[in-house]
């Protein structure tokens, strides 16, 4: 247990260190999302009605741009080999990664999308609900991005290989987040679709570090 | 049992022996289901001769989602026992199973637009499960191929298999689950199936068709494989 919070601390102070890394998953998040209005036009009719799915598309592509340096600095400089020479089981390793992504992600993404909400003239009844489920479908996104950056660890073009791994995987989340966000709108009742996005929390929770500590071992022999 | 077929000689000797067999098997089940489903089977009242891409459709579907299970447990098979041609299996089938699911997509849509009125529907959910299936495979294809060492390209493919198994049973089910276009199972299904018989044999027929179809196509994929596999070690042997 103190492993693991050893773990995500170091992880954090290495991101809070590392400067822009970390931020430039939310800028992409912001500038993203700012493209859709140019895109489509800046009708004041469809820009709430598309908000809820827009931001949580890139959400979820913000998201995975930044999985590729989940485990790729641990494994070039060595550090992954002495994590599994530590008395650490190396479940416990791939949560502690897992969860020290989130932080540095999600909770960002969390923190940046009441902004996005305002840019696309969300009703107020919609903040709540959208930032719930954000809060219960980004732990997924990274637990389930955790395997995709493990599988491909050491491998050619691996930005392009995870993407194509995880995005099909993350369809799912993206399907009930954004039918949260469009139920509230529409003055339905959302609870049971949350209960949806926390199924899938638990289920990547039970799953996802057991698959990404075994493709890590794979990876170091 | 399952150590006896581990070395490769005496498989590829096996499978020597098999393959004139299965694709004969092979050959003569299209030829007598295809007559079936072209001439010798009813036109549906309501939907007419559009009817017939079931036989194509159907069969399809059944080896997609056989083949990605296959694809599973010979992952599991080599996870767990390093069985030597799980990894080759895995391999060879991925590639067919795509196929088969491009094929399930391309006449899903065929069918859908006269039936439904439209190519694609992305409301329903056995439609995007299918879509992620493909996903899933092409994911697999890529993976494999895309480590220096082969080893490891096999592995990481091996957990991406079994994580990825979650999406059969929502395929299966999602008919059920989500009740939207597509219509629910009417073979397998628990209190026998709900077609007639005249519709029903030829569509087991060509169910047949493929699946000698796929094990023909995977023996000599596998017997390639292990080939270029051998090659390859007479080549570095050759240079050393």
């Amino acid at each position: 247990m103190i492993g693991l919070l050893l773990l995500i601390r170091r992880d954090l102070k290495l991101a809070f260190r590392g400067g822009t890394d970390a931020a430039m998953a939310v800028v992409f998040f912001i500038l993203a999302a700012t493209l859709f209005p140019f895109g489509v036009g800046p009708d004041p009719e469809i820009l709430p009605r598309i908000g809820g799915g827009v931001i949580w598309v890139v959400a979820l592509l913000a998201a995975m741009l930044s999985l590729e340096r989940m485990f790729s600095a641990d494994y070039e400089d060595g550090s992954l080999e002495q994590f599994v020479l530590s008395p650490l089981p190396m479940v416990m390793v791939a949560l502690a990664k897992i969860i020290a992504h989130w932080l540095t992600t999600g909770v960002l993404l969390l923190v940046a999308a009441p902004v996005l909400a305002v840019f696309y003239n969300l009703p107020a009844a919609a903040f709540v609900p959208l930032i719930v489920s954000m809060l219960l479908g980004t732990p997924t996104l990274s637990l389930i991005g955790a395997i995709g950056a493990a599988l491909t660890l050491g491998a050619r073009r691996s930005g392009v290989l995870i993407s194509l791994l995880v995005l099909p995987l993350y369809i799912p989340v993206l399907i009930f987040g954004a039918l949260v966000v469009d139920s509230a709108l529409a003055g339905r009742e959302y609870g049971a679709l949350l209960m949806v996005l926390g199924g899938f929390l638990l289920l990547a929770l039970a799953a996802a570090p057991w698959a990404t500590a075994a493709a890590l071992r794979q990876a170091i022999e | 049992m399952l150590h006896r077929f581990a070395n490769p000689n005496r498989f590829s000797r096996l499978a020597a022996a098999v393959l004139p067999w299965v694709t004969g098997a092979t050959i003569i089940l299209f030829v007598v289901g295809i007559y079936f489903a072209l001439f010798a089977s009813p036109a549906d009242y309501q939907q007419g001769e559009t009817v017939r891409i079931m036989y194509v459709h159907v069969p399809a579907a059944w080896v997609a989602m056989a083949c990605y299970t296959f694809i599973a447990v010979m992952s599991a098979v080599s996870l767990i026992w390093k069985h030597p041609l799980a990894d080759i299996a895995a391999r060879s089938a991925a590639p067919l199973g795509a196929g088969f699911t491009i094929i399930v997509l391309a006449t899903g849509s065929l069918w859908g637009r006269p039936t439904w009125g439209t190519w694609w529907e992305w409301g329903d959910a056995r439609l995007t499960s299918v879509l992620v299936l493909l996903f899933l495979y092409l994911g697999h294809i890529a993976l494999t191929h895309a480590f220096d060492n082969p080893a490891r390209g096999a592995k990481a493919a091996a957990v991406l298999a079994l994580v990825g198994f979650v999406n059969i049973p929502i395929i299966k089910f999602s008919v059920e689950w989500w009740a939207t276009l597509h219509q629910p199972a009417s073979v397998i299904r628990l209190d026998g199936p709900t077609i007639h018989s005249s519709i029903l044999i030829p569509l087991l027929i060509m169910g047949l068709a493929f699946t000698f179809y796929f094990v023909t196509m995977l023996l000599v994929r596998m017997r390639a494989e292990l080939a270029a596999r051998k090659a390859r070690a007479l080549r570095l042997n050759a240079a050393e």
